[in-house]
């Protein structure tokens, strides 16, 4: 009798906790919408389309940070996974014994830097670097390519995206290895029976069988790297235009919050403000939901491919 | 069972004794909030720390928050006094429920810093100068237009990157402010403002984003407080006044800009003070004002904001020079203690 109430009662309580998540979300972007009401009725729809930020004239248009945060994660992506996903399947199916816990502690070591530290590294180091060495090297020999034209500041998109993808490769990194220990070694026996090398073995077995946590694991990285403000807006330049070089000033809708959040003295900044914390949280949750589908899909033909 | 009941007495008996005796201390010591600007924090941290000895019944809580925060939670009456870096709009002024006064507690300055590879003299800007570099139309340092006040200077054909912050600042109120006063052009396409729409650029996060953007790309050209530049050793260059003359920033010049401006000066001190009149006068300077509502509603607490406004203007300038801010000149002075002499509690 006493172990039932117990059991219903924890029930309870942690359907609640799980609720209160809800419950604070939804708070969140209630009072978010409220708040943005002002610059919502002031600029429309336009505010999504336009690119012009001027707190003095209180002309605002969110384009070049919604801009701004879409690309930089995306090239944190394309520079991170394929990083990551090598570091994991060495870790998990090739390193001899003790490299793999050495390296396994320096990564998690990696995810444990505060961004502030990696953003002045990306001030001290990497944006000399890539003004001195890097951006003319590229602009050398692929420079007939629009993303490798214009000046070298050494900070802007680029840099950005190079220091955001350091700080997801930890997050993609440990979680897919974790995610390839769980495949069963009676696939990779299977493969291997069957003749496969160990590329194919690595391929066919293990990657197609952790192919969701995978995907799981980038989801996480990129949501890391969308909410990413403090080591952003240090190397981005922070400069509000649309600009299809990589080596140009760029902005995101994390770092404009930050930056420009603590001095807003009238209403219609404040709110536009909070619109643009709006349509990231609005950003976030439809690439969330876009990367979730394709999850489905693919564990819908995986399951169809076992069968 | 009984163990852990006696404990858990014991425990009580201990935190209800801790507890009166911190209401007991509370009762002694007169909290008094603020929130504001984060420039003059230093020195109001110090001031704070030398009135303790003075009066010690009051104890200062300052939140340097931003000067939009302080504006917001002054006008909110959630904080017993405000601090801001720029005045305040007549708009701004409206929302407040009661009469707001801007009471000057120090002057700061603004200085031109760069990093030009072979160049390690001072250099000279002319306030068109200054203007074309941070509107773009001066691209190069070796232009022409540089160079006729530097004669001597052998300025490299770098291209000039230009520096600003990015986040809210007091500083770059003051820095706009002083840009719209020389340039008619810049005035009418950017504006002043804690933030605004830079013409070029990259944008850094504080001063110490701009002095490290500055330091780290060769041909960059930034703006930052005179006390972050000399601290910091950074170079920064001479700027021409009105009269015509190449002003090297210091606390002094600064204190010089605010007495050009003292005869001039509105009854409510909400003043600019970039550009003044005065052979000596650094040009790019500005107040920083604390926001106390002129009839205060908690007679106790407002008696003894008054006191320390009073002990801040007087006594407590002599703390500002070593923090490097600018003291405000004797005159000043007498006419910021004939406002705090305005307050009613």
């Amino acid at each position: 009798m006493k172990t039932r109430f117990v059991d219903s009662g924890f029930k309870k309580a942690v359907t609640l906790l799980a609720l209160s998540v809800a419950v604070l979300t939804c708070l969140l972007v209630y009072n978010m919408a409220a708040n943005a009401v002002p610059a919502m009725q002031k600029f429309g729809p336009a505010f999504l389309f336009t690119s012009t930020w001027d707190p003095v004239k209180e002309i605002f248009g969110a384009l070049p940070f919604i801009y701004g945060t879409i690309v930089s994660s995306a090239l944190a992506l394309l520079i991170a996974v394929p990083v990551s996903l090598g570091i994991a399947v060495y870790l998990a199916e090739l390193a001899p014994l003790y490299i793999r816990q050495p390296l396994n502690f320096l990564i998690e070591l990696l995810a444990a830097i505060p961004s502030v530290v990696y953003g002045l590294w990306g001030i001290f180091v990497l944006a000399p670097f890539l003004r001195d060495i890097a951006q003319p090297f590229l602009s050398n020999y692929l420079g007939f390519l629009p993303v490798f034209k214009g000046e070298f500041y050494g900070v802007g998109m680029l840099t950005a995206g190079i220091i955001l993808s350091i700080m997801i490769i930890p997050t993609i990194s440990s979680i897919s290895r974790e995610v390839f220990l769980t495949v069963p070694f009676t696939q990779r026996e299977a493969a291997s029976a069957l003749g496969a090398t160990r590329w194919e073995t690595i391929r066919l077995a293990v990657l197609g069988y952790a192919k969701p946590g995978v995907m799981g694991a980038v989801i996480l990285g990129l949501g890391r790297a969308l909410g990413e403000t403090m080591a952003v807006t240090m190397v981005i330049g922070n400069r509000p235009e649309i600009s299809a070089s990589l080596f140009a000033p760029s902005y995101t809708m994390a770092s404009v919050i930050a930056n420009e959040f603590i001095e807003a003295t009238s209403n219609l900044y404040l709110s536009a403000l909070i619109e643009v914390g709006l349509i990231l949280f609005f950003v976030t949750l439809l690439i969330n939901i876009a990367a979730r589908a394709l999850i489905w899909k693919v564990l819908s033909k995986a399951k169809i491919a076992n069968i | 069972m009984k163990r852990l009941l006696s404990a858990l007495v014991i425990a009580a008996v201990v935190f209800s004794i801790s507890l009166a005796a911190n209401t007991g201390l509370a009762e002694k010591i007169l909290l008094i909030n603020g929130a504001g600007a984060t420039f003059p924090y230093p020195l109001y941290s110090k001031w704070f720390y030398e009135y303790a000895k003075v009066d010690p019944s009051v104890n200062f809580n300052y939140q340097s928050i931003g000067s939009g925060g302080g504006i917001r939670q002054i006008t909110a009456q959630t904080v017993d006094f405000g601090a801001s870096d720029g005045a305040l709009t007549d708009a701004q002024l409206k929302a407040a429920p009661r009469e707001l006064l801007h009471i000057p507690m120090t002057a700061g300055a603004v200085v031109v810093t760069y990093n030009i590879p072979g160049v390690s003299e001072s250099l000279r800007f002319a306030p068109e100068v200054v203007a074309g570099i941070f509107l773009g139309s001066i691209k190069r340092w070796d232009d022409p237009r540089i160079a006729e006040y530097n004669t001597g200077i052998n300025l490299p054909g770098q291209n000039i990157i230009v520096a600003h912050r990015s986040d809210g600042s007091g500083t770059t109120n003051i820095f706009t402010d002083y840009l719209c006063s020389i340039s008619s052009n810049w005035n009418s396409k950017v504006g002043k403002g804690t933030s605004v729409n830079w013409p070029v650029g990259l944008g850094a996060k504080g001063n110490e984003g701009v002095a490290g953007l500055v330091k780290q790309t060769p041909g960059a050209v930034g703006y930052v407080e005179l006390a972050y530049a000399v601290k910091n050793n950074l170079p920064y260059g001479d700027i021409q006044n009105k009269s015509g003359n190449f002003i090297t920033p210091s606390i002094e010049s600064t204190t010089t800009a605010v007495n050009g401006k003292v005869n001039s000066m509105p009854e409510d001190f909400r003043v600019s003070l970039v550009n003044p009149d005065g052979e000596d006068a650094y040009p790019i300077a500005g107040f920083t004002w604390i926001l106390v509502y002129k009839d205060q509603v908690d007679s106790v607490k407002g008696k003894k904001v008054v006191e320390f406004l009073r002990w801040a203007v007087t006594d407590g300038q002599k703390y500002s020079a070593d923090l490097l801010y600018s003291p405000l000149p004797k005159s000043m002075v007498r006419k910021i203690e004939d406002k705090i002499n305005q307050i009613s509690y």
